[in-house]
């Protein structure tokens, strides 16, 4: 476990040791929710999208949905827990408007996942956090609170499906906070079960924040840092507690344990509620669903199913691939890139140009990464090859290539089908390069008397005729080299 | 001359003879319905079975399977016959209250299962019937909506919590019903009301629909007059349900069938009597009739078998431990938010909260959220709901030990006749201790029954229970059909009521708060 | 010998939203000692060998797939909304307390 931080703390606060655990809830994408059919789809009319079940009516019971638990597993697999092959679920009791049943189900003695960990990078350096457990539960409705002593219930969002993910303690600051549920959202999205949006809610984030001087073993209390809901929230808010534990411990006086909810626009968090009154949610298990049972079978076919892994993608792209760790880390961001990617190597094309090209003149022009797994994209994966092909073997030249690239995105053509049809191959053989060469130093008498008297930055401007004269189909290389032939050794 | 079927004589009709005269055509559906909803009207005031009659819906669904039978086409297996529902279960479009003040008003968009499979079979739905509130009770004295009183003695209890369930269907004010066994509330009021009331295995009759009172406790099931007739709203509402995730995936027996082979007699088949189940605090009536009742299984052939349950004496803590947390959580949800009774004054969420509740529930369901939160704290789990999952297993295992050695168990099913109304509401415990004979059965999940044996002195009917093995349904109606064969209690009728009702004893108004 | 205090009952009818008057929680109190005297005998049963027995039924959880069925129309959802605004069930205002004080208040949760 790396605990290096390679952040700067003021040195006031070097004394203290930063220790952050992280809860972080990912609204899973299934059709409908888990416990009923209903859609669990985002942005409906409120309350156009609810059944009994969701709206807790009497008599009504849960039923659970098959890819809520597929999804679990294969995100238990993805960061190396171990699945259960018995987990039950639990009812977790509190009142509150959204909370329709006056219980949630949830899992509490035997989660779906135990153990597992979270490797990323921060500015390079790897991390790796250890989770406690991932468990499945319902998600609760939405409160809109009015300005004149009432609030409204819309219910659409209740019984969503959620997997919570629990790490240990093992973050040591603010950015790696930030980075460790950026990590998190990536993997949700290779993963495909979450579109990890923070800023819409299918990501939340709480987390828990103590400090403890240097060398200390045991723990301080925490508090609970909620309503971050962005990673620079998420970095900012723990940033700001951070600051606000030391400056009590300072003076000598105590963490109070409570929660403490982020105000991004005032900058500051506010105490919600005393954690000495603390919940007794009377857990007990859930009745109405008989323990889940997963065969090796079932785990087994889970995990043959899961991609390839953003950090193992940037460990082959950084190591066998020889791309720069800046370059693997764009390309791995999104799993659609990262596929885009190694398919136009599968087509041919060498990794360093293929990343080029990829980073620079595709992803310019998608501002969603979707975009690549598309039928409709322009230059798919196996056309990209081919035109990167075309530069490599001199028959374009870059900045031509760059041209026809652009060509083929507005035009929606392969690059074979437009360099043939405007006869746009660049013109390597020597013979008729030669002949234009010739041409234009006849032309051009008195910067050849001036080259041969010791200009020998002329060259360019020759070079540069032979391409206006060729219409920029020479090959540069081939035409420097014969004009410097032809100028030095003189007919 | 009238060339016209004969008038119908609802008083005693059994659904086997009603459904066969339908069918053939012998009588109409409107002439049954009729005929009952006349008795609803002229003797069910008295009872106060009845929350609520739906006399048009029934009569325009009788005129349906008239039409269709009619046009020739093909109807269901209870087509016409006149079926109440205990008010636990949903019905779509008509009130729900579970005799509670807290969903007053609360008209479901939905059905249960079990009421859509008997509608689907063709029956006539006549109403919903009274029960305790929220199925908690022995008595139907914890309705909110008044007493329903025993047809053989209006002074005397019917039982509980299906009290309406079972007067109703003594009384013929409907053919059969359907109620709810949480800790013996089908069985037990059976018993009292000298009729046939069966608790299935747990999961063979869908939840989905049920208002939850104890979810690993309850269990749907049927009234008749009859085993026959019990067996043929089991064969209806029995089966998995994909909308209930305990609902059991095993085939639905043969109900009918199996009671009618109890005539041939039980020979080869071995009765476990349990020692437990008599002793001190027995009615002497009550356990004659039940011992002259295992006499006339043997002479039907049986082996009987005396056997131990030694668990037994723990079944009632145990079941009180597990019933009330499950209850205290399946309550949470009646908040004033999303249905049903809403405090007219909330000057904030909090008080949303506790005043709707505290004013739309009884004194039982708050008893029984009280325990349950208790039992349910953390510090507390371990010492009592804990260890109360774990005396539940034991009183299973008693059972399944016990079917090793026999093929079905035979019990009283309440040790004590129906008691007078008032008699056991100043003790809590005192009414929990009626459900001794009944709790085990809910909190093994095995199948039972209960049929007449005979009665006391003073004219109260005295229950036979008859206990089978995890999906033993066919085992149980096989030993209840035979005793049935070879006695006459199920033919004998309560007097009719005509008279007003009597003032109440206003024990459950009083002890229920605001009525 | 008393298992349960009306301290103690006030504190369970918080835990569970109910408004109990004084006279309601000293018969509760009553009652709840009584019932709990009563179910106290389970606890000499040995029961160290025995599985906890959660569900009555020998099978698994069954699972179902991921297909939509149409939702209720709003004006079915809210049908029996005892106070309705719009689309919405409507509720007095919820505030979570920024000074974190209040034992009996809302102890609610923002998800």
């Amino acid at each position: 476990m790396s605990v290096m931080t390679t952040e700067k703390l003021p040195a006031g606060l070097a004394k203290y040791e930063v220790v952050i655990g992280l809860e972080v809830h990912a609204q899973l994408s299934t059709k409908s929710k888990i416990f009923s059919w209903s859609s669990a789809a985002f942005g409906a009319e409120p309350n156009a999208s609810t059944d009994p079940v969701c709206l807790g009516m009497p008599g009504t019971l849960p039923v659970l949905n098959q890819e809520a638990v597929q999804a679990a597993v294969r995100l238990g697999l993805a960061v190396g827990s171990h699945i259960r092959p018995r987990c039950r679920f639990a009812r977790k009791h509190y009142f509150y408007p959204d909370l329709p049943k006056g219980f949630q189900i949830s899992q509490f003695d035997e989660p779906i996942c135990e153990g597992g960990t979270v490797r990323f990078r921060v500015r390079g350096e790897p991390r790796a956090v250890r989770l406690v457990r991932i468990h499945m539960e319902e998600d609760a409705g939405k409160n809109v609170h009015a300005t004149d002593g009432v609030s409204f219930v819309d219910y659409n969002r209740a019984g969503v499906p959620l997997c919570e993910i629990v790490s240990e303690p093992d973050v040591r600051s603010a950015e790696d906070a930030a980075e460790y549920v950026r990590a998190l959202r990536t993997l949700v999205r290779y993963l495909g079960i979450c579109d990890g949006n923070m800023e819409e809610g299918s990501m939340r984030c709480d987390a828990n924040v103590s400090l403890r001087l240097r060398g200390e073993t045991k723990f301080g209390t925490k508090t609970e840092m909620k309503n971050m809901n962005s990673f620079k929230n998420v970095r900012d808010a723990i940033e700001h507690e951070v600051r606000r534990q030391a400056a009590l411990l300072d003076r000598g006086e105590r963490v109070i344990q409570e929660s403490r909810l982020w105000d991004a626009t005032r900058g500051l968090s506010v105490a919600m509620r005393s954690k000495e009154q603390a919940h007794d949610y009377r857990y007990f298990p859930e009745p109405d669903l008989p323990p889940l049972a997963l065969s090796e079978d079932y785990v087994a076919k889970a995990k043959a199913s899961l991609p390839e892994l953003p950090e193992d993608r940037y460990e082959r792209y950084t190591g066998p691939s020889g791309l720069t760790p800046q370059d693997a880390g764009v390309l791995v961001a999104e799993r659609d890139i990262a596929d885009y990617f190694d398919a136009t190597v599968k087509a041919g094309a060498a990794p360093k140009k293929a990343a080029n090209w990829v980073i620079n003149e595709v992803l310019a022009r998608v501002d969603d990464a979707r975009r690549l797994a598309e039928a409709s994209l322009p230059v798919p994966a196996a056309a990209l090859a081919e035109l990167i092909a075309l530069v490599e073997a001199g028959t374009l030249s870059g900045k031509l290539g760059k041209d026809v690239f652009l060509r083929m995105w507005n035009e929606r053509r392969r690059a074979g089908d437009i360099v043939a049809a405007e006869g746009l191959a660049q013109v390597s053989d020597s013979g008729s390069i030669e002949e234009v060469c010739r041409k234009v130093i006849a032309a051009s008498p008195g910067e050849l008397e001036r080259y041969r008297a010791g200009e020998k930055k002329l060259l360019g401007f020759f070079v540069g005729a032979v391409m206006k004269e060729t219409g920029g189909k020479a090959n540069p290389k081939g035409a420097n080299e014969i004009l410097r032939r032809l100028l030095d050794q003189g007919e | 001359m009238k060339a016209e079927v004969k008038s119908f004589d609802a008083r005693g009709a059994t659904i086997g003879s009603i459904a066969d005269a339908v069918r053939a055509r012998k009588i109409k559906a409107r002439e049954v319905t009729e005929a009952f909803l006349d008795r609803v009207e002229k003797v069910g005031p008295a009872l106060g079975a009845y929350l609520l009659v739906t006399a048009a819906s029934a009569r325009k669904r009788a005129d349906e399977i008239d039409q269709a039978l009619a046009a020739g086409q093909t109807v269901g297996p209870l087509a016409g016959v006149p079926l109440a529902l205990k008010d636990i279960f949903v019905t779509k479009g008509i009130e729900t209250t579970c005799a509670s003040k807290i969903l007053r008003g609360f008209v479901p968009p939905f059905e249960s299962t079990p009421s859509e499979r008997l509608a689907a079979a063709g029956s006539v739905m006549l109403g919903k019937l009274n029960m305790d509130e929220f199925a908690m009770g022995s008595s139907t004295e914890n309705s909110s909506r008044g007493l329903v009183r025993n047809p053989w003695s209006l002074a005397h209890v019917p039982g509980g919590s299906s009290g309406g369930s079972a007067a109703a269907v003594a009384a013929s004010l409907c053919a059969g019903s359907l109620g709810t066994d949480t800790g013996g509330s089908i069985r037990q009021p059976a018993s009292l009301c000298g009729i046939v009331g069966m608790k299935p295995t747990y999961g063979r009759v869908s939840r989905y629909g049920v208002i939850a009172f104890a979810s690993s406790l309850d269990h749907p099931g049927p009234f008749g007059r009859t085993v026959d007739d019990v067996a043929a709203l089991l064969e209806v509402i029995a089966g998995q349900d994909p909308r209930d995730a305990t609902s059991v995936p095993a085939p639905v027996g043969r109900y009918r069938d199996a009671a009618r082979a109890g005539r041939e007699g039980l020979a080869g088949l071995r009765i476990g009597v349990p020692a437990e189940y008599f002793g001190a605090g027995m009615d002497p009536e009550v356990e004659a009739g039940v011992r002259a009742g295992i006499d006339e299984l043997a002479r039907a052939g049986a082996t009987v078998v005396p056997l131990s349950l030694p668990h037994t004496k723990y079944a009632i803590a145990t079941y009180y431990l597990v019933c009330t947390a499950e209850a205290a959580s399946n309550l949470a949800r009646y908040d004033g938010v999303k249905y049903g009774y809403r405090t007219p004054e909330a000057r904030s969420l909090e008080e949303l909260y506790t005043r709707t509740r505290g004013e739309g529930f009884g004194l039982e369901p708050k008893r029984r959220i009280m325990l349950g939160t208790y039992v349910l704290r953390s510090g507390y789990y371990d010492a009592y709901y804990g260890q109360a999952l774990k005396a539940r297993r034991k009183v299973a295992d008693d059972f399944a030990a016990a079917f090793a050695k026999c093929d079905a168990i035979v019990t009283p099913t309440s040790p004590i006749p129906a008691f007078k109304f008032g008699e056991k509401t100043a003790d809590p415990l005192q009414m929990y201790l009626a459900d001794v004979m009944t709790v085990a059965a809910n909190l093994a999940g095995v199948p039972a029954l209960s049929q007449c044996c005979g009665f006391t002195k003073a004219g109260l009917p005295i229950g036979l229970q008859v206990i089978g093995p995890p999906l033993g349904e066919e085992m149980v109606l096989r030993v209840a059909g035979a005793y049935e064969s070879r006695t006459k209690w199920h033919e004998l009728l309560p007097p009719d009521h005509t008279t007003a009702p009597l003032p109440g004893t206003a024990t459950a108004q009083a002890l229920g708060g605001a009525a | 010998m008393s298992r349960i205090k009306p301290e103690e009952v006030r504190e369970i009818a918080v835990l569970a939203r109910l408004a109990l008057g004084q006279d309601e929680v000293a018969r509760m109190t009553q009652d709840l000692d009584a019932i709990l005297g009563y179910v106290n005998a389970l606890r000499e049963l040995d029961t160290a060998a025995a599985e906890p027995m959660t569900h009555a039924v020998p099978f698994d959880c069954p699972l179902r797939a991921d297909v939509v069925a149409p939702s209720l129309a709003v004006d079915d959802a809210l049908a029996n909304a005892p106070r309705r605004e719009a689309s919405f069930f409507q509720v007095p205002r919820i505030t979570p307390k920024s000074d974190g004080s209040g034992t009996g208040g809302v102890i609610g949760e923002e998800a």
